[in-house]
């Protein structure tokens, strides 16, 4: 009798192992093509001009200096648009180019396309232009004065009078954060031919890209296909269109391949960034702890133009308080427009400003009861069954909210001792500090994040999977970004189909719907169900038609004996198949934010440990612990990662990563000013899972993208707090805050 | 754009007394910045890299083409650390001395020190020859100077007597790489006497010589001493509030910085 080789020898690379990522070996020596480096024959440079004014009338445009400039073939500008003027996420409200007006510090006026980049953004500064220079409006609350809105949000839950024995007040402000992607934004458009046209360009969600273009460009929605793209980095910056119609556009005139890609300083205005907030709480509770009410009034700044404001603020609101059960809560919370640089997704997506309050005030409400700080988190507990604190939704699906807490409870701490060794104390190599000037403090943050997209919108994925007897290929449009999506794939789908070798092959518009964005810490549930699903009715329909029990790569078969083999099967009829992914359906909710909005939720639980200078107001970010909610873990190495790179990305945010803006002009466009955590920046951290199934998705495994950023800058603020004994209210925490100056 | 690379110093003052106009380049960590900011497009760059004779350390002469990677090594202890914290490995590998000197940053790694061991500039000019500036007269504002537009550096030029026990500090918000926002360096005579020069709080580098006096009256300061020295350093400096830190702060780190030096340099 011949056995399945299922039962002789075990799969490999299947759900649960780390195996080596497709990508993995050719980025790492350098043979991987991001967006940078595509080249066609012949192709055309474009470089963008850019309003040095946030807000200015345009008095004069005239191109035609740069059109004489040699090597120039062609300017672009609003006039030139020639289908529908604008663009957006959600609504087109952002002009191809600024027309008549600039509305912030950055925004494109005209693009130059010329036979190198050099002549390009010489000929850039040859177009006559003038400006009547305006008052920008760059305050949010002056904005929210003016009404100057793109969203309100209110929610009203349970009794409005309820009172508690204790309250605690606070006001918070978080500063403007930038994803700072590695990668700069890059593309490539080739024209077809025919009037149509392939773009090559840095995205989290082509079909997004495709919907906001051709309506644009006025041209059939075949004619534009998006293709997805090597990136280095997104964490929401590739959510938006930047260069992408300015490509199009080029290389349908121009009939050449056209090529952009923005440097550095460009970069910092190319794409949008957080949410800048403003935020002012109360809680009160019983003096046991229990959580009786919450308030929040929240400001977002969104900049000139909507993008997702509208989601990140409904976010906010939604999210305000954290994962605590609370029957009775009030958020009043607005995104405004104002002259700022628009601000749209980035990885936490509205949660990581509300949870650097909502941590705040638990920390307030605890220390005011004179309760440990994780005491207090523990008995207001939000978990399976209970509702939402601020829809009101019933909780249906896995939320280990209690036992995150337990975990990182038994967590050991470092080392007590600050290290000897310069580099490892505050002020690093610049010598500033000895261990005697140094106050250690611990923090914590739990936080809470919805998963996938909400409030009623249609949220799915594409994928087709064909067998061959070579092995397999997966089809899907989902942008991998770095997160590691296509690894994910092939270990679901060869556990599913139990044959080794599968390719994901990345798919354009043309070929297959959308798998929507990589965001959301979305992809893993959103397209790798697609995948998991799809080979599992891929399977049963072969089984079904063969009367087998068991597929493998070598065939179909029945209590152990082969029946027929993959040859035989995929010479008779190509076997292939598609399906289209959904989550359980969501609901807009009504005037008082009540309803059923989200299809799930993650949890994260982490204690910062840090080491302050007091006097020189510097930190060194110890040790982070982080304890996660993942469902079901797929591949440790690549959620480690995740949450490594979440947790230096929160530690960012908490102590170095600020957007300096005077007057609505960045004063920090670069990487010397812009300050990253460097490898001495960040912190140790350890990790911990919990595994508690989703109830959809595959095997119950939970997207881990951004909670470990939420929750780890609220931690890190918290622990300086500890260290020094006193409020802060504003991130990124600064040495003259600490200093108290 | 023109290239011209002589491998001596006489066809370096040559090539830059021909056209005044040229960009002159040793580890090009601050001119290519600027190029790629779009700030600068130079027409002429004349490479300073080739000249063997600007690459030495000699004894009370640092030759302005010495790299950060090699002073990490000097035996002046504060040079040594300072050149640690100047930028990355590769930004040290290639960024010297004498561009620290030619670009003039306010918040110029170097500077402090050259202060504090009262360096002279040595500079040279095919029409006129070599002359040494004191440090005080040759740095005069914001990256700006009194090197003459037909001059090279060749070399800061360290008087006898600099103190051995020598200590430099530098603050910034990350742990590494990072733009100084205060940088301290204090020196401390066998006779007790000081030197504390400051970066990053004024246009040029600055020394804190009523804080010096302080001390030299005081050659073996009280706790109440070294406040007030800590004091005396924060009046002395004239800091600026800009993207990087605020004015009082920077005020504050100065003499707390200061002090920090002064105890590690009294407890040696």
């Amino acid at each position: 009798m011949t056995t399945s080789p299922t039962t002789t020898r075990r799969l490999r690379g299947g759900v649960g192992e780390s195996p080596l990522r497709p990508d993995g070996i050719p980025k790492v020596v350098g043979n991987f093509a991001y967006a940078s480096d595509l080249h066609a024959e012949g192709m055309l440079w474009g470089a963008t001009l850019r309003s040095p004014h946030p807000k200015a009338k345009i008095t004069k445009l005239d191109i035609g200096p740069a059109l004489a400039f040699g090597g120039v073939v062609d300017v672009i500008t609003q006039e030139d648009v020639p289908g529908r003027p604008g663009f957006g996420m959600h609504v087109p409200d952002q002009p191809v180019f600024a027309y008549g007006e600039c509305n912030y510090w950055g925004e494109p006026i005209a693009v130059v396309a010329a036979h190198d980049l050099d002549t390009a953004k010489l000929a850039v500064k040859a177009i006559d232009i003038e400006y009547e220079v305006l008052e920008p409006l760059t305050d949010m609350e002056e904005a929210d004065a003016l009404d100057s809105q793109t969203r309100r949000m209110k929610i009203r839950r349970g009794d409005q009078d309820a009172f508690g024995a204790v309250v605690v007040e606070g006001y918070y402000e978080v500063g403007q954060q930038d994803q700072a992607p590695l990668g700069t934004e890059a593309g490539l458009a080739l024209p077809d031919g025919a009037g149509g046209v392939d773009l090559y360009a840095v995205s989290q969600w082509v079909h997004s890209d495709h919907w906001q273009i051709y309506p644009c460009l006025d041209v059939a929605p075949e004619q534009v296909r998006c293709h997805p793209v090597g990136m280095g980095g997104a964490f929401g910056a590739r959510e938006d269109v930047s260069m992408h119609i300015h490509l199009c556009m080029l290389a349908l005139r121009t009939g050449r391949p056209v090529k952009m890609m923005y440097d550095r300083a460009e970069s910092f205005v190319g794409h949008v960034h957080r949410h800048p907030a403003r935020m002012w709480y109360r809680h009160e509770a019983d003096s046991d702890g229990t959580l009786v009410k919450a308030e929040a009034r929240i400001i977002l700044d969104g900049g000139a133009y909507e993008s997702s404001s509208n989601a990140v603020i409904a976010n906010a609101a939604y999210f305000a308080f954290g994962p605590y059960k609370c029957d009775n809560t009030s958020v009043d919370a607005v995104a405004v427009r104002t002259n700022n640089p628009p601000a749209g997704a980035m990885r936490g997506f509205g949660g990581v400003q509300t949870a650097y309050a909502h941590e705040a005030q638990m920390d307030r409400l605890a220390d005011e009861l004179g309760i440990d700080r994780l005491e207090v988190r523990r008995i207001n507990a939000l978990g399976h069954g209970d509702n939402m604190n601020t829809s009101g939704q019933l909780i249906e699906g896995s939320l280990p909210t209690a036992e995150l807490i337990d975990e990182l409870a038994k967590m050991p701490l470092p080392d007590p001792v600050a290290s000897t060794d310069p580099r490892h104390l505050p002020g690093g190599t610049g010598l500033t500090t000895e261990p005697g000037h140094v106050r250690r403090g611990v923090g914590y943050g739990v936080t809470l994040k919805n998963l996938a997209f909400s409030e009623a919108f249609d949220d799915y994925s594409d994928a087709r999977i064909s067998i061959s007897p070579i092995g397999v290929e997966v089809y899907t449009a989902a942008a991998e970004v770095g997160q590691g999506l296509v690894t994910v794939i092939q270990q679901l789908v060869r556990d599913v189909l139990k044959m080794e070798n599968v390719a994901v092959i990345w798919s354009d518009t043309g070929v297959i719907g959308s798998a929507g964005s990589t965001s959301a810490s979305r992809q893993t549930q959103m397209t790798g169900g697609a995948a998991y699903f799809c080979a599992r009715e891929l399977r049963e329909q072969i089984l079904a038609e063969y009367g087998g029990d068991d597929l493998s790569i070598e065939g179909v078969w029945l209590r152990g004996e082969l029946i027929v083999t993959l040859d035989e099967i995929c010479a008779l009829q190509p076997r292939q198949h598609e399906i289209r992914y959904r989550h359980p359906e969501t609901f807009a909710t009504d005037e008082n934010g009540q309803g059923d909005p989200h299809p799930a939720y993650a949890v994260a639980a982490h204690r910062a440990v840090v080491d302050v200078d007091p006097e020189l107001g510097l930190v060194r970010v110890v040790q982070v612990d982080a304890v996660h909610d993942v469902g079901k873990l797929l591949n440790p190495v690549a959620a480690l990662g995740q949450i490594e790179g979440g947790t230096a990305q929160g530690v960012g945010l908490a102590t170095l990563e600020e957007l300096v803006l005077e007057k609505g002009v960045i004063k920090n466009p670069n990487f010397t000013d812009y300050l990253l955590p460097t490898f001495l920046d960040a912190p140790h951290v350890e990790v911990k899972w919990v595994e508690e199934p989703e109830r959809w998705g595959p095997l119950g495994a939970k997207g881990i993208g951004e909670p470990p950023t939420i929750s780890a800058g609220p931690a890190v603020a918290a622990a300086i707090r500890d260290a020094i004994g006193r409020h802060l209210y504003r991130v990124p925490v600064l040495p003259q805050h600490i200093v108290g100056l | 754009m023109e290239i011209t690379r002589p491998t001596s110093l006489a066809d370096a003052l040559q090539a830059r007394g021909a056209d005044p106009g040229a960009d002159l380049l040793a580890g090009g960590t601050d001119l290519m910045v600027e190029v790629n900011f779009g700030y600068a497009r130079p027409e002429h760059v004349i490479s300073l890299r080739r000249i063997e004779e600007l690459a030495r350390i000699e004894d009370g002469r640092i030759g302005a083409g010495v790299t950060w990677a090699r002073l990490e090594k000097s035996r002046h202890r504060a040079l040594a650390q300072l050149s640690r914290t100047v930028g990355s490995p590769q930004i040290r590998a290639a960024g010297t001395i004498g561009g620290n000197i030619g670009t003039s940053s306010p918040a110029g790694d170097g500077l402090p020190w050259l202060a504090a061991a009262d360096a002279e500039i040595e500079v040279a000019s095919e029409a006129r020859g070599t002359r040494r500036v004191p440090w005080s007269d040759f740095f005069t504002g914001v990256k700006s100077n009194s090197l003459e537009s037909d001059e090279v550096i060749v070399a800061a030029v360290v008087p006898d007597g600099v103190p051995e026990n020598q200590e430099f500090a530098k603050i910034g918000q990350r742990s590494a790489m990072v733009i100084s926002t205060v940088a301290a360096c204090v020196m401390r005579h066998e006779d007790g006497s000081v030197r504390v020069a400051l970066g990053s709080v004024a246009p040029t580098p600055v020394r804190a010589y009523r804080a010096e006096q302080l001390i030299a009256d005081n050659p073996s300061p009280s706790a109440a001493v070294l406040d007030e020295f800590a004091r005396t350093v924060s009046e002395e400096v004239s800091p600026i509030t800009d993207h990087r830190s605020t004015e009082a702060y920077r005020r504050h780190a100065a003499g707390v910085l200061s002090r920090r030096l002064l105890e590690r340099c009294l407890a040696r």
